[in-house]
């Protein structure tokens, strides 16, 4: 089966000369769902923009279901792979949530009934169909986040790539959230500092540090690793012991 | 956080003036607006003929006049300008009132004033019946360059973002015991200026990495809009094509 997202060797450095990724291996196969964790400024972030061909490897090549990225097939690339920011309102930048979410479909050439139907499909899917005709801004956080995942959704990609999805987010909102991305049929990337989040929703974890992946294995696992979490900055919150969650 | 419907300068309603389809009501406004300004100042009669057409729209909208009222206080600043005219202008001089004034200035202030007004109320009635997102589709399919449409289009969206920012180092400032009092502390304000700035900035580029990651590549989509029928089109113009048979009236009047 060809994998989801394959990426060989990937070593990136931003002009100036910081090496933000350094050799990265990573295989992720459909419908998977993994989390990828490190301290900040490992450069997760970076990581992810490369999986959509917004930043071009420097060594190393990335390929989304068996497509290499180039310049050729990155549209195809950013169909397939959805990235929901962490900032909604960096991810929500039209008039209405309307146009907002048409707006990447758009692009892909979809117009006409099958656009209006995407919109309210995706809408749907996110609970936020009634925002239809509403400003983003004047949403609360919890509805814009609903919204910018919808916004993704809506180009219907096999791969959802998502940012720190439950920051900032009361508790019913962060649960709200994890029904969502439940109830996809797609593979999924989370990268997140909220550990408890990603032991509900993925069943693997990856731990990126100075560039490299530095682990790779089963999230109730890696969060039972002590001296693996602390080597990382990792740290569980309170009270909190993966090993008796039950699942 | 307020509903929908929630720009200042709307009313919400669903009279024949908020339903009609934005480009035609932008173009409406234009045409207006050119026909109010090519009238002879000395036309008198036509500005009250203006006044009606605008008063039955205000009318048949529901926007009460002291909102109308309310508004036009962005006019003033030109309005104190107008008063001055009347007393800076050249000769000929009337006398009103024990007053000496220029006959010229008179006739340059009620000009701006009567103009101004004309123009203000009308833009006030637009804005009353429709949605900022409605008057940009308007623009869009009036094939005003779609750059211009996209950076209204941010402004708006972004406006109350970089507002709420503001709101938020201005509370982390006094906070930490500053309240801006003296010339002197000006500093301050400036610094935070430029640090608006750069923030701005940066999430301008964030913004562009969201949207070159949802397949931007330099034209934003053009969404279709409601269609429009011939009665459209009469509903629309017959406002515009009052004000330029009053105007043309008036030339042929005045000379």
């Amino acid at each position: 089966m060809t994998p989801s997202v394959a990426v060989a060797d990937l070593t990136f450095s931003y002009p100036g000369g910081h090496r933000a990724l350094d050799g990265i291996d990573l295989t992720v196969q459909a419908g998977e769902r993994v989390a990828v964790f490190g301290p900040n400024g490992a450069g997760k972030t970076t990581f992810v923009l490369h999986l959509n061909g917004i930043h071009r490897p420097e060594r190393g090549t990335v390929s989304i279901e068996g497509i290499e990225l180039d310049d050729n097939t990155v549209m195809e690339i950013r169909r397939r792979v959805g990235l929901v920011f962490q900032d909604p309102d960096d991810q929500l930048f039209m008039p209405t949530v309307r146009q907002d979410v048409a707006f990447g479909p758009a692009n892909f050439g979809i117009k006409g009934d099958e656009l209006d139907e995407r919109v309210a499909e995706a809408l749907d899917m996110v609970g936020m169909i009634d925002a239809i005709d509403r400003a983003p801004h004047h949403l609360s956080l919890g509805e814009r986040r609903r919204v910018a995942i919808a916004t993704v959704i809506a180009s219907q990609p096999e791969i959802l790539i998502l940012d720190e999805p439950s920051s900032n987010l009361d508790p019913a909102s962060r649960r709200e959230v994890a029904d969502i991305l439940k109830g996809l049929d797609v593979t999924i990337l989370l990268v997140t500092h909220d550990l408890p989040y990603a032991l509900e929703l993925c069943e693997r974890a990856v731990i990126m540090n100075g560039g490299r992946l530095v682990a790779d294995g089963g999230t109730a696992e890696i969060l039972s690793d002590a001296r693996l979490m602390a080597a990382n900055r990792l740290e569980l919150p309170f009270g909190f012991d993966p090993r008796t969650v039950r699942r | 956080m307020s509903g929908g419907h929630a720009h200042t300068l709307h009313i919400h309603g669903h009279s024949v003036a908020h339903r009609m389809a934005p480009h035609l009501k932008v173009a409406a406004l234009g045409i207006f607006v050119v026909a109010v300004v090519a009238t002879p100042a000395r036309a008198v009669p036509a500005f009250g003929v203006y006044a009606i057409l605008l008063g039955t729209v205000a009318a048949v909208s529901g926007v009460p006049v002291r909102f109308i009222v309310r508004r036009m206080v962005i006019e003033v600043p030109f309005l104190l300008f107008a008063v001055l005219l009347p007393f800076v202008g050249s000769a000929p001089y009337l006398s009103l009132g024990g007053l000496r004034v220029s006959e010229a200035g008179l006739l340059a202030a009620w000009t701006i004033v009567a103009k101004g007004s004309c123009g203000v109320v009308a833009s006030i009635l637009l804005a009353a019946t429709t949605e900022v997102p409605e008057i940009l589709t308007g623009l869009q399919r009036l094939r005003v360059p779609a750059p211009l449409v996209a950076i209204a289009g941010f402004m708006v969206r972004y406006l109350e973002v970089i507002a709420g920012e503001l709101s938020r180092m201005r509370v982390a400032m006094a906070a930490r015991g500053y309240e801006a009092r003296f010339l002197w502390q000006a500093k301050v304000l400036a610094t935070s200026a430029g640090a608006l700035f750069i923030r701005s900035y940066e999430r301008g580029e964030r913004v562009y990495l969201a949207m070159v990651s949802r397949g931007y590549t330099g034209t934003m989509p053009v969404f279709a809009a409601q269609g429009v029928t011939r009665r459209d089109y009469v509903q629309a113009f017959a406002l515009p094509a009052i004000a330029v048979v009053v105007a043309l009236a008036g030339w042929v009047v005045v000379a």
